[in-house]
């Protein structure tokens, strides 16, 4: 018995409004009690549809500490299942993705499940007869996740049977989505090969937060993106020369503050929120010719602009995931234990989009998000290193502090300068609502 | 000019001596100037371009490559890392000596160390060679690591 389970108070006093207790990033019990309430009770990205284009296509994944099964039924819907024989438990599917037909068959005694998971047959069934099997649970086949929901391709759960609806935990925040798959003149993404895969030894917060910090580019990927334009200075180009690709992506990074102020942060309600609401990183990449003709032909003049000119740098969807609509990407932050998280990196093609599109964004992904990108390893030094630094007994409070007004308001969605820590606070704020929520106290008084 | 065998392998035995004893300016003054050096994501990739990679580069992002392991404030080679290859003798598999293009493939082990953490990874490497100014160069590398989708930790350096 530790400290937290069942302790809505002790829990809510870990965030201060402008700090936060060090025990949310190192301490193995609130590891286990975000993987049975806050993973449980937010809606949590599983896939992308296309990942599951045609009937019996499966994929699995984790939410949270969970493993499950998105699957293509044959009535053509997105299901998600656990993962996981009703009989023993054992996963029924290894394999990261693959097709299984009609239905899936447990590998150790046969059971057989519909792609809904319903139990489709057991083998010698009449050895549970009289045996009161038909009311276990486990009879009655692989469990299902709570709610699941389809949101333009991408897909989304809920563990808890119940909870907050979909559009209430999302809300106004979905518009980043819209823009990302607007983006192709068809309306659809697909997703573009496998993820980069990427172990990191540090708390999965420390990535989310990252995404919306914008004061360390300049500091921590000067050693790479300061080094690149160095080099490229050093060239000594004739006036006017178009920056190749890979500088377009890396030279933004050594934006002065000035530029990070200006571009704006907007935080919606449940800890959602983006950097990136005037300009951001992606707003100056060439044009490719003949899309802008493409999308004018999809949506109008109007609409197309419109499309176009939202250049939002990070949307973070709490709890763990980012996407960038500009380049089409999505990262997820699968936390594996308090002290380690796997990052996923999927890149989407626009249906109908031009290809040179796919290959700046594949080109982003490497150059920035893989094990071997050059950033990439000066942000996972910096959040190991605080991983270490949290177990200092010198102080035990991790300061959010930067633009704080006292008694902010997370209710209402609101757009401040870029530098703020804001989105940070109310990701905070967001972790305690479903924290507890369905603590014993919590939902009592709510009853 | 022509090239024998013997100097085809003995090239591959210099080119990874040089990264193992971080000679990188020789080892950038291997390449032809458009060359690239690959490092698949997925096992077969056949697509460099419109599908993730986990390297794809050409010579100006190799320079930056190696440009920032000295840098002053390259926090994340504070210390710096080490790296070893053990190479098996590497096949020749194409000699085309009229048009002065070499193909070789080598069966490679790479560890790389870091403060307490070191790996091993287990590669296949092709290399494409050219005859310029007489010279043997590195027209274009292809290093494909055996669980190349695993989940990795930072790999810092050139295996």
């Amino acid at each position: 018995m530790g400290r937290y389970a069942d302790n809505p108070a002790a829990i809510k006093a870990l965030f201060r409004g402008n700090e936060v207790h060090r025990d949310v990033y190192i301490d193995p019990e609130i590891y286990k009690l975000e993987m049975k309430h806050l993973f449980a009770n937010a809606w949590v990205f599983v896939g992308h549809e296309s990942q599951t284009p045609n009937k019996g296509d499966y994929f699995s994944t984790q939410v949270g500490d969970q493993p499950v099964i998105q699957v293509r039924h044959s009535d053509g819907e997105v299901h998600v299942l656990h993962n996981r024989c009703p009989h023993k438990g054992t996963k029924i599917v290894i394999d990261r993705a693959g097709n299984t037909g009609k239905f899936f068959r447990c590998p150790y005694h046969a059971w057989s499940f519909k792609t809904d998971g319903c139990l489709l047959a057991i083998p010698l069934k009449k050895g549970y007869e009289n045996t009161g099997f038909e009311n276990s649970d486990n009879g009655k086949g692989m469990r299902a996740v709570g709610e699941v929901r389809n949101y333009r391709g991408f897909i989304f759960c809920r563990l808890a049977e119940e909870g907050i609806s979909f559009e209430d935990f999302f809300d106004g925040s979905l518009s980043s989505i819209d823009n990302m798959v607007d983006r192709s003149p068809a309306g659809r993404l697909e997703v573009a090969g496998p993820p980069l895969r990427y172990m990191h030894h540090c708390n999965w917060k420390m990535l989310v937060e990252n995404q919306t910090d914008t004061c360390h580019p300049m500091v921590a990927h000067e050693s790479s993106a300061g080094t690149a334009v160095k080099l490229w200075e050093e060239l000594d180009m004739p006036e006017g020369t178009p920056l190749p690709p890979a500088m377009e992506i890396i030279a933004p990074f050594m934006s002065p503050y000035e530029f990070f102020e200006n571009m704006g942060i907007r935080t919606w309600p449940n800890g959602h929120g983006h950097t990136g609401v005037h300009h951001s990183i992606h707003s100056n990449y060439s044009a490719i010719p003949g899309y802008m003709e493409k999308m004018v032909e999809a949506y109008g003049e109007e609409k197309a602009k419109a499309i176009l000119n939202e250049n939002r740098h990070n949307t973070v969807y709490f709890p763990n995931i980012m996407i960038k609509g500009p380049i089409q990407q999505l990262r997820v932050f699968i936390p594996l234990a308090a002290d380690k998280t796997l990052v996923e990196s999927y890149i989407y093609r626009l249906v109908d989009g031009p290809e040179q599109l796919t290959a700046r964004t594949a080109m982003y992904n490497r150059m920035i998000n893989a094990p071997t990108s050059i950033v990439g390893h000066d942000d996972l030094e910096m959040y190991e290193r605080a991983q270490e630094g949290l177990h200092s007994n010198g102080l035990e409070w991790v300061n959010i502090q930067r633009l704080y007004e006292e008694d902010e308001d997370f209710t209402q969605e609101k757009v401040e300068n870029g530098t703020t820590e804001r989105q940070m606070r109310n990701q905070f704020d967001a972790w305690v609502k479903f924290m507890t929520c369905d603590m014993d106290d919590v939902r009592e008084a709510a009853e | 000019m022509s090239v024998s065998k013997d100097q085809l392998i003995d090239f591959i035995y210099d080119e990874a001596r040089m990264l193992d004893e971080g000679r990188y300016d020789e080892w950038l003054a291997l390449w032809l100037k458009d060359g690239h050096y690959w490092m698949p994501l997925d096992y077969n990739q056949t697509d460099p371009i419109n599908v993730t990679s986990l390297m794809y580069e050409d010579l100006f992002m190799l320079k930056l490559r190696v440009e920032r392991l000295n840098g002053a404030r390259t926090f994340s080679q504070k210390p710096k890392s080490r790296c070893h290859h053990v190479l098996q003798r590497p096949f020749v598999d194409e000699m085309d000596e009229a048009a002065g293009t070499f193909v070789t493939k080598t069966f490679m082990h790479y560890v790389e160390t870091r403060l307490d953490e070191q790996f091993l990874l287990a590669l296949t490497v092709r290399h494409d060679l050219a005859l310029a100014d007489g010279k043997l160069r590195i027209a274009n590398k292809r290093v494909d690591i055996l669980n190349c989708d695993a989940a990795f930790r930072n790999i810092q350096l050139l295996p």
